[in-house]
C-alpha cells in the first residue's frame, strides 16, 4: 500500500494529518501497537520537521508484509551539520514553532529512536531527505 | 482514577468525552514541550499542559494517550475540541497552574512516569 502527501512550510494546523492516517491503516491492518506508536511518533516529528524549517515537502509511505518505508524529502535551507542536528537540545527553530510546542531539539533524536534504519541527506540551500524503515 | 474524579479534584471543564468514562488512570506527566510528550510510553496516563493548540492533541494521538488535562485557564478551540472527540480523548480545562495539578493529582496517589 502506498500513501504520499505534500507538507506546506508553516502550516503547523496540518501537521499531524499524514501520521493520523498512517495510524489508522497500520491499526486496521493489525500492526503490533508498539510498532505503530513508534512509527507514528517518527513520521509525526518528520512532518513537524517539514512545517517547521522548510518552505515544502512531500512524505512518502510503502507499507509492505514485513516492514513500513517512509520517505520525507523537503524544498528548504538544508541541515548545516547533520551529526549536530542529531544532538538532544540542538536546534534552529524559530519562536514561532517553539510556541507551538517543538523546536528544543528533540525532533530527529526522537525520530532515531523509533526508527529500525533511519538515513538522513541533506544539500545546504537545496533540502533534506529523511528514509525510515519500521519493521513489524 | 476515574475522569470524573479527575475533573471533580481540579474543578476542571469536559470539552470531549468520547467513552473513556471508565477508563483508570494511574500515572501523570507534565510538558509544554510536546517533543518530550513524544518520548514516554504511555500506559493509563494523563498529559497535563499548559500548551493549547491543535498539536497538544495530535500529540496525545501520537503518543495512544486518552485523557489531557489544559492548565492555567486555556481553553481548547473548537478545532482541538473536533480532533480530541474524533480519536477518543477525554480533553478537560481547569484555572489552576500546571504545578497545582500536578500536586493535586500528586496527593491523590496519581504516580510519575519516572
Amino acid at each position: 500500500m502506498e500513501y504520499t502527501k505534500k507538507i506546506i512550510g508553516g502550516n503547523f494546523s496540518e501537521a499531524g494529518e499524514a501520521s493520523s492516517a498512517i495510524k489508522k491503516v497500520l491499526k486496521q491492518l493489525g500492526v503490533d501497537s508498539q510498532v505503530i506508536r513508534r512509527t507514528v511518533v517518527a513520521i509525526y516529528e518528520a512532518e513537524v520537521n517539514v512545517v517547521a524549517h522548510a518552505y515544502e515537502g512531500l512524505l512518502s509511505v510503502l507499507i509492505e508484509d514485513d516492514k513500513i518505508k517512509i520517505v520525507i524529502e523537503d524544498e528548504g535551507h538544508g541541515i548545516e551539520d547533520i551529526e549536530k542536528a542529531m544532538e538532544a537540545g540542538y536546534s534552529t527553530a524559530s519562536e514561532k514553532v517553539r510556541e507551538m510546542g517543538f523546536g528544543a531539539g528533540m525532533g530527529l533524536p526522537n525520530i532515531k529512536a523509533n526508527t529500525d534504519k533511519m538515513t538522513i541527506n541533506s544539500v545546504v540551500g537545496k533540502g533534506t531527505v529523511i528514509e525510515l524503515i519500521n519493521y513489524f | 482514577m476515574k475522569i470524573e474524579e479527575i475533573r471533580y479534584l481540579l474543578n476542571a471543564k469536559i470539552s470531549s468525552l468520547p467513552k473513556c468514562r471508565d477508563c483508570e488512570y494511574n500515572f501523570a506527566f507534565a510538558s509544554d514541550l510536546m517533543s518530550d510528550v513524544l518520548r514516554i510510553r504511555p500506559d493509563e496516563v494523563i498529559l497535563i499542559t499548559g500548551l493549547c493548540n491543535v498539536q497538544t492533541i495530535r500529540t496525545a494521538e501520537m503518543s495512544d494517550i486518552n485523557c489531557v488535562v489544559l492548565g492555567r485557564g486555556k481553553q481548547p478551540n473548537d478545532e482541538m475540541k473536533k480532533l480530541a472527540q474524533d480519536n477518543n480523548i477525554t480533553l478537560m480545562y481547569c484555572d489552576y497552574s500546571v504545578y497545582k495539578i500536578c500536586s493535586i493529582l500528586g496527593k491523590e496517589g496519581i504516580k510519575p512516569l519516572y
